[in-house]
């Protein structure tokens, strides 16, 4: 079977004005704002539901504000580095882009690990998922959503680190065949590394400062 | 690229610059905030405004929405409606009950 | 068929296609037996609701000992039947029909595209259907059998079920993650990959339902996703999002740790599971609004409010979901809203509904086997919707709330409305998949037997409903308002079992027609979409050259024409 030819791979469908990938992945992006958007509506739902000072502080509740803040710093900088990797190849700088792109990997790494100590950390103190605060009386749910929240963002890091080091390894080749297509996929996995990069904007406030 | 649109491309690394130095400094504020002690409602707000400023740095520049077609802007602007539905019916409905649901 | 796919070998074509087409028979072909799998568990509970206690003929001494005693069904049993035909027949059998098998394969046709924007995306979605489908099933095979909490899963009923509420979840998980992928795709088919002249006020409206739906499916579902997650940690982390604090059970207080709110769930679910109810319908209403402006020659009367008709619906369906809480003690005031908003909604289904009504109107009628379907579709939706206004509003909702007249309601929406459409679109398609004809006598035997029993089996529920019957009963007979409607829920048993004999004449049509010698017409119907300008059956790459549109999608007895259809593709001498 020959291979279809389906149009508006690289160029920009004419009423559009953007790419078939580039519409897909924002349509992706946007079912994602519904997914985090429904995990802080339930946030806001949970919390005016119990007594306030039942709801701990971040610090309150032994989450590490500065460790926190690290690794907000950890994730913006994995995007400009994201975004200077998609800059690169659009300067024909092939060298560039894979030094660029390994950091962004790197750094996403950084994030998981130093999320890994955060949890074993919490571990150690016999905090899980299913602990109330305060222990005893009417507790809130605070740390079963800094566990789920936390986790699924988490998740979405690793999934993209997956696709970048595919991107990366085995990708970067169809740069020599067809620099266009390759630079809008780089561009694809970059929208969705800073939206992951922008959860993280509104989570780290919302577990770790109020 | 020919020489003058690379010329002018470079000028966008700048700007990536500038955006990641805004958000580093936006997250040592919203943090130095939080050691205030803020009332909480005052707290949140100003978090939530910060916050917000970072994700607009973010989705505006390194997403290039700023300068993205119109049917991405429809596309975004319809999911932030049913967001809206989704954070302030709920709460309405059961912030009228009372806290039904407290101990 | 086999012509243009001898170098991919079997399983390329016909298991791991990207094939839109072959995509879109699967996908119809599992939904088909997802259905009759759903409708068979259904006919299980109609036997314990008419002979109460009475061993199950046959069946019962197939079952395991945790299913039935002696051969009569057991009540955790019943829930678990109750639970699962509720979610095979909406997320494995609706959905996947209507989206998954006419989306695929009628869509890129109608639009002149060569396949969807993303094939294999597309193939990937039809994978994680079926997987979900799996883990569904396999659920039964659990301790303690499947989901039984209803297709709800209302916490915290749910939290505290066995193990196969858990398989319930991962199984909507990948059931979601399908329906986003398609829903992408449809979206950017829709919008880019349209013929060259076809512009939005040119596609045929059943286009229109899909592109609306695609948008539900895409921002409705998310959060359910975020609930099943959330449920997902309470069952397994022990977390209590969904469990208010000083939960007893059963009489013994619940170990967990409390603060949670079970009205969460239902508000995450709802704002899904309403905007769901449209995707059941819309492409319904799409497939109905073809195959009645082609059988009575026709323009449909009204296409453009029906458009927008379709926009507002689509989106004031994110804003009517707590009309399903109005027992939930919300106050007066968002009680108020919502009734608002769930009247206002009514009014495009009807503007709809009217169009479609009005475009029969001076029309010269061919009463095809697909027509007949369509015409019923019209006041069997008409009932549904109708009976759904008083439970739209807070005081009768009061007492019919959890009858058996709020399930004759939706019943009657999505079975003899939504399947109806179904199968309407098989008729009426059937020839451009296989290239062969359906044969029309069996046809009509196998409409208007199941006309009859459909209405035979909804039309009971809703006087049950009045007298109070509540739609969870195990046996409904050990009250005395049960007992008095009886004869009722025997008349709905036994029209119930017809019905599934009625099917008879459908599943022996499809399989044999597709082994007639005599081929079917490239456009055996005189129809003037796109779909009918392809070769029979449609090759890979659908059209054999690129299709370029001149005129709207009904122009049907144009005056002056050659003939009583001007086909999109045809150039119009003026």
């Amino acid at each position: 079977m020959s291979e279809l030819v389906i149009p508006y791979r690289t160029e920009p469908h004419p009423v559009t004005g953007v790419t078939s990938g580039k519409l897909g992945i924002w349509l992706f992006l946007a079912s994602e704002v519904m997914l985090f958007g429904a995990l802080f509506s339930s946030y806001v739902l949970l919390r005016v539901g119990v007594l306030q000072e039942h709801w701990p502080l971040g610090v309150e509740a032994g989450l590490n504000v500065p460790i926190g803040t690290f690794n907000t710093i950890v994730l913006i900088t994995s995007s400009i580095t994201m975004v200077m990797a998609w800059a690169s190849l659009k300067m024909d700088n092939v060298g560039a882009y894979k030094k660029y792109f390994a950091a962004t990997i790197a750094l996403g790494l950084l994030f998981l690990v130093i999320k890994g100590f955060e949890y074993g950390d919490k571990f150690s103190h016999h905090i899980f998922p299913a602990t109330g605060w305060p222990g005893a009386g009417d507790p809130s749910p605070f740390y079963g959503l800094y566990f789920t929240f936390t986790g699924l963002h988490a998740l979405h890091v690793a999934l993209g680190i997956l696709v970048n080091l595919w991107l990366l390894i085995w990708g970067t080749a169809l740069f020599k065949t067809d620099p266009e297509c390759f630079t809008g996929r780089i561009e694809i996995a970059g929208l969705y590394w800073h939206f992951v990069d922008l959860v993280w904007i509104f989570l780290f406030p919302v577990l770790y400062l109020l | 690229m020919n020489e003058s649109e690379l010329a002018h491309f470079k000028q966008h690394l700048r700007v990536y610059l500038a955006v990641f130095i805004a958000l580093a400094v936006l997250t040592v504020v919203t943090v130095a905030i939080s050691y205030l002690d803020l009332p909480t409602g005052y707290a949140i707000t100003v978090a939530m405004v910060v916050a917000t400023v970072k994700a607009f740095l973010v989705a505006g520049y390194f997403m290039h929405l700023v300068t993205e077609q119109k049917v991405i802007h429809w596309l975004l602007a319809l999911s932030a409606a049913f967001l809206v539905f989704l954070f302030v019916l709920p709460l309405v409905t059961e912030l009228g009950n009372g806290p039904l649901w407290t101990g | 068929m086999s012509d243009t796919h001898d170098e991919l070998g079997f399983w390329r074509t016909y298991v791991f296609s990207t094939d839109h087409k072959t995509i879109g028979i699967q996908y119809g072909i599992t939904a088909l037996v997802f259905l009759f799998f759903g409708f068979s568990l259904m006919m299980m509970m109609r036997w314990q609701l008419a002979y109460p206690g009475e061993a199950i003929p046959i069946i019962g001494g197939l079952l395991g000992e945790s299913s039935v005693d002696k051969g009569a069904m057991l009540p955790n049993f019943y829930n678990q039947l109750g639970a699962m035909h509720g979610t095979i027949m909406v997320f494995m059998g609706i959905v996947p029909l209507a989206v998954g098998a006419f989306g695929n394969f009628v869509v890129p046709l109608q639009i002149g595209a060569v396949d969807m924007a993303f094939p294999r995306l597309n193939m990937m979605s039809y994978q994680a259907f079926v997987i979900g489908g799996i883990v569904m099933l396999s659920s039964f095979f659990l301790p303690g059998g499947a989901a039984s909490s209803g297709w709800t899963s209302y916490a915290p009923l749910s939290i505290t079920a066995t193990t196969g509420q858990t398989f319930w979840l991962i199984g909507m998980i990948f059931l979601i993650a399908s329906s986003l992928l398609g829903a992408l795709n449809f979206i950017v088919t829709i919008l880019h990959l349209r013929a060259p002249g076809l512009t939005f006020f040119r596609l045929p409206f059943f286009v229109w339902s899909q592109l609306v739906t695609a948008f539900l499916l895409l921002l409705a579902f998310p959060p359910l996703q975020a609930a099943a997650v959330f449920q997902l940690m309470d069952r397994l982390a022990g977390t209590s999002f969904f469990l208010p604090s000083g939960l007893v059970v059963g009489g013994e207080p619940l170990a967990a740790v409390g603060g949670g709110s079970p009205l969460l769930w239902q508000h995450l679910f709802w704002f899904l599971a309403h905007p769901e109810v449209y995707v059941l319908i819309l492409p319904g209403m799409g497939i109905v609004a073809e195959v009645i402006a082609n059988n009575t020659r026709k323009p449909l009367w009204g296409y453009r409010p029906m458009v927008y008709s379709l926009l507002f619906l689509g989106f004031l369906s994110f804003g009517v979901w707590a009309h399903h809480m109005y027992m939930t003690g919300m106050g007066t005031t968002m009680s108020t809203f919502f009734q608002i908003t769930t009247m206002i909604i009514s009014i495009p289904s009807v503007i709809i509904l009217t169009c479609l009504a009005i475009s029969l109107w001076g029309g010269a009628i061919r009463f095809t086997v697909p027509m007949l379907f369509a015409l019923a579709f019209l006041p069997m939706f008409g009932i549904g919707g109708l009976t759904g206004l008083p439970l739209g509003l807070a005081a009768p909702d009061a007492h019919f709330h959890d009858t058996y007249y709020v399930i004759g309601h939706f019943h009657y929406v999505v079975a003899p409305g939504t399947i109806f459409a179904m199968f309407a679109g098989i008729y009426y398609w059937y020839p451009k998949a296989t290239g062969r004809a359906l044969n029309v006598t069996l046809g009509k035997l196998h409409f208007w037997l199941s006309l009859i029993f459909m209405n035979g089996v909804f039309m009971p529920m809703m006087f049950e409903g009045m007298a109070g019957v509540s739609r969870r009963l195990f046996d409904p007979t050990i009250y005395e308002h049960g007992a008095a409607v009886h004869g009722l829920t025997m008349m709905t048993s036994w029209s119930a079992w017809c019905l599934a004999l009625a099917q008879i004449p459908f599943i022996i049509n499809f399989f044999m027609s597709m082994r007639k010698k005599e081929r079917a017409q490239e456009n055996p119907w005189q129809a003037t979409t796109l779909e009918w300008a392809t070769p029979t059956p449609p090759p890979h790459g659908n059209f054999t050259e690129p299709p370029v549109v001149y005129c709207g999608p009904y122009e049907y007895s144009v005056p002056g024409a050659p003939n009583d259809f001007t086909p999109q593709h045809v150039k119009r001498e003026s």
